[in-house]
């Protein structure tokens, strides 16, 4: 066993990232959920209340159940990380611990809270005043949305890292936690997060509604399921197009190493060519579309701005994959603009006609929307992490130096593929479930929810 | 008392209520497990169902928050205590992954034909989590946690005498905690027989988890003498405190007294989490790395009072609107 140790630690690197990466991945569908749709749950039950609309509080009371099962999955994988973050990084939490757990603290402030008035809610269903329950709901959104903002800083500190001082010996002094928080890259990375969120779920559900449209359930409960979550993603849309723009142009000069990677910047210099899709085969882009000076003209505005490339730091300092990660740079672009015709489309339909477009191909692209905005979110995390290798502080800390020692990731990393795609079939057959038996006018019981109610387990006569 | 001794009694807060509500959820877990066949053990197990289902994400939030505040307040000591116990501590993590998916399928589960399968795997985490956190508790105050990335032995850091027995009693509080509870709540909900089973299995399990910690201070005394001076000294009273708690538990529960058996039962439990942190003071790990070396820097220490107390003033209330409106439903039923 001693002598295989060394040799199992080696392979520690790629196993740690690679398990991260998969937890995270997952994890972060569901946050997005978590974060998101309560929201929408609550402009359905106001919606509900306000006019006397039935199917709108059946939406509402629906969707708080489904709000239940994701965001129990999701305490589930988020705890998993927190355990993740000290099994498989220990070197960062012994070095930076003390400066980036601060908003981890913040953000576990959010989760609790948000884990107790979910619970509220549901509970409150049929306990609380209709109003006093629409309130209860309140703080479910507000505590989603301050729990994003308060992790997504802790990881734009490691694109940014800020709020405290360096000793000859590596060690951290005079530590600032808020400066720490409100690090250059938290300002962009925090509502292109969170309306990442919004923009996920709200393309999510309506698909759902969108299939059952399809398969000619074209009554009023599905078209309100469609339109609220829908709605509130194609605002999400455009404002999300102009932040990640302004982003990338914050990323050009607070990480200039991941923006010369993903837009495949070899060497600084002025009249960049944007790339448009293409491989890079040693150091050469191949089969892209280059606009010329378009890179630098995005930047600054002018074709003769500076941009810094690969070539200003040693190779030992670029990311690995690059072309992995200009690729999902461009996916992610391309499906932004793709889900923001699709936004466009509704919103000239609704003003000629206060209708859903006519064409079954509106529904049908509203139906594979849900997946491509997952699919834009995960190639936009992709970005950022694999971009701000080989750095895990970016320029402080080198992944390779936070990693454990303990050895054996792999087979962590084998029992937790095989544990989430177990937990990940079962989240969808458990909606899936909830979906048939709500299709047949039964009710279902959750998590968190008082206790079992079938109501065919009732005897007849039972207050 | 230093601002850091301050942040590890936050943090001490937080292993308490982790310790009594966490437990007492795996412990219904565990009395689940041994329900036995699924007509025998339906009874019982919808009295568990029923009591744990309102309040999970609550009892396991405190987990979250006391990593949080261990690596943010002490990380060496946080990184430290990962690196040499990543088994242990993975397969604890695994356990609360399995534990969690039962909660949230657990609805689900009853309509499957697997549902006695799913239900053993969900039941045996709730062994596997307490068990193996207690052995990364035995490693601790057994001194086998060095300081630092490198790292004591992957194996018989926590596979050793000392790591056993706190595992083991680690079970059997969790089991002992959620039969107490489980007492009252068949009381609530008039059901005799239920009571009378969980009474039977409460007294049981604190007689055994009594006499093991008996035993236990022998190998204390030979494996952690750090922790077992402390426990026979200073902690002392606190100890002495937990043993009259659990007798009065005992003795209520056998003379048919409901009242007051939840709050004894938890009070012989934060006896002894603090009775621990009290004879292994001021050590985070015993002998090697004390709270005030461990310490991270005061601006940091001063952040995480700041949030623990908005944390307390958000959280207490909302917690408490919670389980008025689960006990009141529970309640009109």
């Amino acid at each position: 066993m001693a002598d295989l140790a060394p040799l199992l630690a080696a392979s520690d690197l790629i196993w740690a990232r690679t398990q991260m990466a998969f937890t995270l991945g997952s994890h972060i569908v569901l946050a997005c959920i978590g974060v998101a749709f309560p929201a929408m749950m609550m402009i359905a039950n106001y919606r509900g209340l306000k006019k006397d609309d039935p199917v709108a509080l059946t939406l509402a009371q629906r969707w708080s159940k489904v709000t239940a099962v994701t965001f129990a999955v999701g305490a589930v994988t988020g705890t998993l990380l927190s355990f993740e973050i000290g099994l498989l990084w220990p070197g960062l939490m012994s070095r930076f611990g003390e400066v980036f757990g601060i908003p981890f603290a913040i953000e576990g402030i959010f989760f609790f809270t948000e884990a107790i008035f979910i619970a509220i809610y549901i509970y409150g269903w049929e306990r609380l005043s209709p109003w006093v329950h629409f309130w209860s709901g309140v703080p479910i959104v507000i505590a989603g949305i301050g729990g994003a903002l308060a992790v997504v800083t802790a990881n734009a500190w490691m694109n940014t890292p800020r709020g405290f001082s360096m000793g000859p010996d590596g060690k951290v002094t005079d530590v600032k936690p808020l400066e720490a928080i409100l690090n250059p890259a938290s300002f962009y990375e925090v509502p292109h997060m969170i309306l990442a969120a919004y923009m996920v779920t709200g393309f999510l559900v309506a698909s759902v509604y969108a299939v059952g449209m399809l398969r000619g359930r074209r009554d009023r409960y599905h078209r309100l399921g469609f339109l609220i979550p829908f709605t509130v993603a194609a605002i999400a849309t455009p404002v999300q197009i102009f932040v990640g723009d302004v982003a990338a142009r914050e990323i050009a000069r607070d990480q200039p190493v991941k923006f010369a990677a993903i837009e495949y910047v070899q060497k600084t210099s002025t009249n960049v060519p944007e790339h448009i899709g293409g491989i890079l085969v040693d150091g050469k882009v191949k089969y892209a579309i280059s606009l010329p000076g378009m890179n630098s003209f995005l930047v600054g505005w002018s074709t003769d701005t500076k941009v810094i490339g690969l070539d200003s730091v040693p190779p030992s300092e670029r990311p690995p994959a690059n072309t992995l990660l200009h690729l999902a740079f461009g996916a992610m672009v391309m499906i932004g603009f793709a889900l923001l015709a699709l936004a466009l489309w509704l919103a000239v339909a609704w003003w000629r006609r206060r209708d859903i477009p006519r064409t079954p191909w509106f529904l049908r692209a509203a139906s594979v929307a849900g997946i491509a905005s997952v699919v834009a979110l995960e190639c936009g995390w992709i970005v950022t992490e694999v971009g701000r290798q080989p750095w895990v502080v970016y320029r402080l800390l080198r992944t390779e130096d936070a990693v454990t020692t303990a050895g054996g990731v792999e087979v962590t990393f084998a029992v937790i593929v095989g544990l989430y795609l177990v937990l990940g079939i079962a989240t969808v057959q458990l909606l899936r479930w909830m979906a048939r038996r709500w299709r047949s006018e039964d009710d279902v019981d959750v998590p968190y929810s008082p206790r079992a109610k079938p109501r065919d387990a009732a005897p007849a006569g039972t207050p | 008392m230093s601002l850091a001794d301050g942040v590890a009694g936050v943090l001490w807060f937080g292993i308490t209520l982790y310790a009594v509500f966490g437990g007492a959820d795996f412990g219904a877990g565990v009395w689940n497990l041994l329900a036995g066949g699924s007509e025998r053990g339906a009874a019982p197990r919808e009295l568990i169902d029923d009591t744990i289902g309102p309040v999970w994400e609550a009892n396991h939030t405190w987990l979250i928050f006391d990593l949080v505040i261990l690596w943010t307040a002490f990380p060496i000591a946080f990184s430290s205590v990962m690196t040499t116990l990543f088994i242990p501590l993975s397969i604890a993590a695994l356990g609360i992954v399995l534990r969690g998916s039962g909660f949230a399928f657990g609805k689900m589960v009853s309509a499957l034909p697997a549902r006695r399968l799913l239900g053993v795997i969900f039941a045996i985490s709730s062994v596997l989590t307490p068990f193996f956190m207690g052995t990364v508790v035995g490693a601790i105050v057994s001194g086998r946690v060095p300081v630092g990335n490198e790292g004591g032995d992957p194996i018989t850091s926590w596979l050793n005498p000392t790591s056993i027995l706190i595992g083991v009693l680690f079970v059997l509080t969790s089991a002992y905690l959620a039969a107490v509870w489980l007492v009252t709540d068949a009381r609530r909900e008039d059901k005799p027989e239920l009571e009378r089973y969980f009474t039977i299995r409460a007294v049981a399990t604190a007689s055994v988890a009594g006499a093991i910690a008996g035993v236990g201070l022998f190998v204390l005394h030979d494996e952690a003498p750090y922790v077992y001076d402390g426990l026979t000294s200073d902690a002392l009273p606190l100890v002495l405190f937990s043993v009259a708690c659990g007798l009065g538990v005992i003795v209520g529960l056998l003379r048919g007294v409901r009242r007051g058996t939840r709050v004894l039962a938890s009070a012989a439990v934060v006896a002894v989490v603090w009775g621990w942190g009290l004879a292994q003071y001021p050590y985070l790990l015993p002998e090697k790395l004390d709270i005030a070396a461990a310490a991270a820097s005061d601006a940091s220490l001063t952040a995480l009072v700041v949030v623990s107390a908005i944390a307390l003033v958000v959280i207490g209330p909302s917690l408490l609107f919670l389980y008025t409106l689960s006990q009141r439903s529970l309640l009109e039923e």
